[in-house]
């Protein structure tokens, strides 16, 4: 508790020792009498130690010209009691109002701490070595080039490289990836993580306003600026809310009683109990629980998800992925890993080492993706073979000369133009014949590895309701239907010119279900089209990414493609959370002033409606935080 | 231009929605926003006349919340 809450603290329980103790003297017959000014005068004392400071910014903001400002409103229903003859209900109302009022800033003060403690990956120093001695300078005043000595426990505080020194680093801020990063020299480190065991020395490599921390501190402080549509018509119908239930209120207190009155001839008490019932629409009248609680559940909800490494850049995204019913994917670094393997080796006349060796030696002239992937592939089988006179022919493939055979290794265009004849072949990814003095001896198949959790991430999403799965790539339509059916999406479309992406956006975009929304999930790299055209665009592995943090509504920091279904179902809770708040606070406040109507309610109900639900609705907002 | 200032006691969320509505009716003011979470105010308006909206914002939100201090740096 700040001190102000701690003096609110002592206020109200003064002002309820005082008014306890009053309600023990007797109420009194006759007006005016020494008992009666004596319970006057505790009730008043209970009165101000509660609520003085109410009552003062009732009256400056009157002066303000703020007619409906909530102070005001607390004022006059109080005092309204006190003055037709209920002493006790108007103290307790203000005792009331303030005790929820406390609880309502403590339990937002709480939250507000825990959710900015969980993104407080700010470094606060950064040790450089200037001149052979080490000084603590801010993060943003060390330089390019410059060496920082990270200590056990520290904090990196900027992106850079390691000069010296091994350890093992706490991405888990960043990331929510909990498992260890080790780190040795010649690595690079990101700042914002946390060094764990050993002592490193870094060569930074980027300034500070550029490193990732600060890109994600950026990220993280400009979402509370994108409201969701939620919030907005929330504030839109508090500003008409308030005025309805006061004029009701006026019309409440003045109406009936006339009308009662001239059509009875009774009229004994009659106004006083109408009164009643105004103060009590008057108490109603703050539309404080609907919202503090919208707002409080999307922080909430956003908070949460920044603890799995989910960054989302405001409010209005998390509720627009939550009606997301189209997901369209890209291939290549999204549901596949981006790095080529080989997947298939189908040799004719030798066997399957000879073919893997024969094709390694040829391709060790080529650092192409490809050549690297089969090198690797034929080193786990025992080696590469020397290869004299390697050549590579550009657009075909490579020549080399082994142990005085002449091997070609290409694609069908350099079979055909050394007259080898090939096999008819149905593999999926990219085909790598072999052919061995003039003679075709089979080929291998490179391909893109699926992710592991692709599959199980869509079946999820599948299940969370997701109508359609799109999946979108330039690649051949063999690859892309292969990839397709090992990752389960609905749909494919292959063989995409670089601009064919964002036209197939918009065609998905137009077919979508009437509100819902298109979310577009891609690596980031060449996306920023598609990921801006979408209703929200996803972009996967942030870290070192800047293009893919700029681009995109939401990043998943940590390239885990199962925090997809994750980041859905934490942006369907908050919204099930926000509904559950809204529906919960104006079906109470409805409830209590239907039932004033009617004599049932009291003040206290009112006061329930007011603080009390705006309290349960914070509470239930705080659930955001947690999801899972 | 766009600027975000920090806000010191900002306590009730209908305060900032009507701190938010009273900005924005500045003139010259493109957008604005007052979070009460992350208790901040974000205000876009002309660069010309930026110092003068923003000393008018900070009025009008005197006028809404008399208790809470903006921080202008």
């Amino acid at each position: 508790m700040s001190r102000k809450q701690k003096k609110m603290l002592v206020r109200i329980i003064i002002a309820a020792v005082v008014f306890a103790a009053g309600l023990f003297i007797p109420e009194t017959e006759e007006t005016f009498s020494v008992l009666w000014f004596v319970r006057l005068a505790v009730f008043l004392g209970a009165y101000f130690a509660a609520g003085w400071d109410i009552l003062w910014k009732a009256v400056r903001n009157i002066a303000h010209g703020q007619v409906f400002d909530e102070n005001f409103l607390m004022a006059i229903a109080s005092i309204g009691a006190m003055i037709i003859g209920e002493y006790s209900e108007g103290v307790a109302v203000m005792i009331f109002y303030q005790v929820g009022e406390l609880f309502q800033s403590v339990a937002v003060g709480k939250s507000r701490k825990n959710i900015s403690d969980m993104m407080d990956i700010n470094p606060e120093y950064a040790n450089v070595e200037r001149d052979g001695e080490i000084t603590e300078v801010e993060p943003d005043e060390v330089k390019v080039g410059e060496t920082v000595v990270i200590k056990p426990g520290e904090r990196v505080p900027l992106d850079g490289e390691v000069i010296f020194g091994a350890s093992e680093l706490n991405t888990a801020a960043l990331t929510g990836e909990s498992a260890l990063r080790g780190v040795a020299v010649g690595d690079e480190v990101i700042s914002g993580s946390v060094n764990t065991n050993g002592l490193l020395k870094i060569r930074v490599s980027k300034p500070y306003s550029d490193s990732t921390v600060s890109k994600i501190l950026e990220l993280v402080e400009n979402s509370s600026d994108n409201k969701a549509k939620t919030e907005n018509f929330i504030t839109r119908f508090a500003r008409v809310y308030t005025p309805i239930v006061v004029i009701s209120a006026l019309l409440l207190a003045v109406v009936p009683p006339l009308v009662i009155g001239l059509s009875s001839g009774m009229n004994g008490g009659l106004w006083n109990d109408w009164i009643y019932k105004a103060l009590t629409f008057l108490v109603v009248s703050c539309p404080c629980a609907l919202v503090i609680s919208v707002p409080l559940s999307y922080f909430g909800g956003i908070g949460g998800a920044s603890r799995h490494g989910i960054m989302i850049k405001g409010a209005n995204y998390l509720e627009a992925l939550a009606k997301a019913q189209t997901f369209v994917f890209d291939k290549t670094g999204t549901l596949t890993k981006g790095s080529f393997a080989v997947s298939e080796k189908c040799p004719q006349g030798i066997s399957e080492n000879e073919l893997l060796s024969y094709c390694a030696a040829a391709e060790q002239i080529s650092n192409h993706p490809i050549a690297v992937s089969i090198i690797n592939a034929a080193k786990a089988f025992g080696g590469v073979p020397k290869a004299d006179n390697a050549e590579e022919i550009a657009g075909f493939g490579v020549r080399a000369v082994i142990d005085g055979r002449e091997i070609a290794v290409g694609n069908a265009r350099l079979m055909e133009k050394i007259g080898a004849k090939i096999t008819e072949q149905k593999s999926a990814g990219t085909i790598v014949h072999c052919a061995v003095d003039g003679k075709y001896c089979g080929y291998i198949t490179v391909s893109d590895e699926v992710k592991e959790n692709a599959k199980p991430a869509l079946a999820e999403l599948k299940r969370l309701g997701a109508e359609r799965t799109v999946m979108l790539t330039g690649d051949r339509k063999i690859t892309a239907n292969a990839v397709a059916k090992a990752v389960g999406v609905d749909e494919v479309q292959s063989q995409l010119l670089p601009d064919g992406k964002v036209k197939a956006v918009e065609e998905l975009y137009r077919d979508k279900l009437a509100g819902s929304t298109l979310a577009y999930v891609g690596d980031g790299m060449n996306d920023a089209p598609s990921l801006a055209r979408a209703d929200v665009g996803i972009a996967m592995g942030g870290l070192g990414s800047d293009a893919a943090i700029e681009a995109a509504d939401i990043v998943l920091m940590n390239d885990n493609i199962e925090n997809l279904p994750l980041a859905v179902r934490i942006a369907r809770k908050t919204r099930h959370i926000v509904t559950e708040n809204i529906v919960f606070a104006l079906g109470v406040k409805l409830a209590v002033l239907v039932l004033t109507v009617f004599g049932l309610g009291n003040m206290w109900a009112a006061v329930f409606a007011d603080v009390g639900v705006s309290v349960i609705a914070i509470l239930n907002a705080m659930r955001c935080m947690s999801i899972k | 231009m766009k600027k975000t200032f920090k806000l010191i006691d900002l306590d009730c969320a209908n305060c900032a929605a009507k701190m938010e509505t009273a900005i924005k009716k500045i003139d010259g003011v493109t957008d604005a926003s007052v979070s009460f979470m992350s208790q901040k105010m974000t205000i876009e308006a002309d660069d010309a006349r930026f110092d003068d909206i923003v000393r008018e914002a900070v009025k009008v939100c005197k006028k809404v919340e008399p208790d809470c201090e903006i921080v202008v740096k």
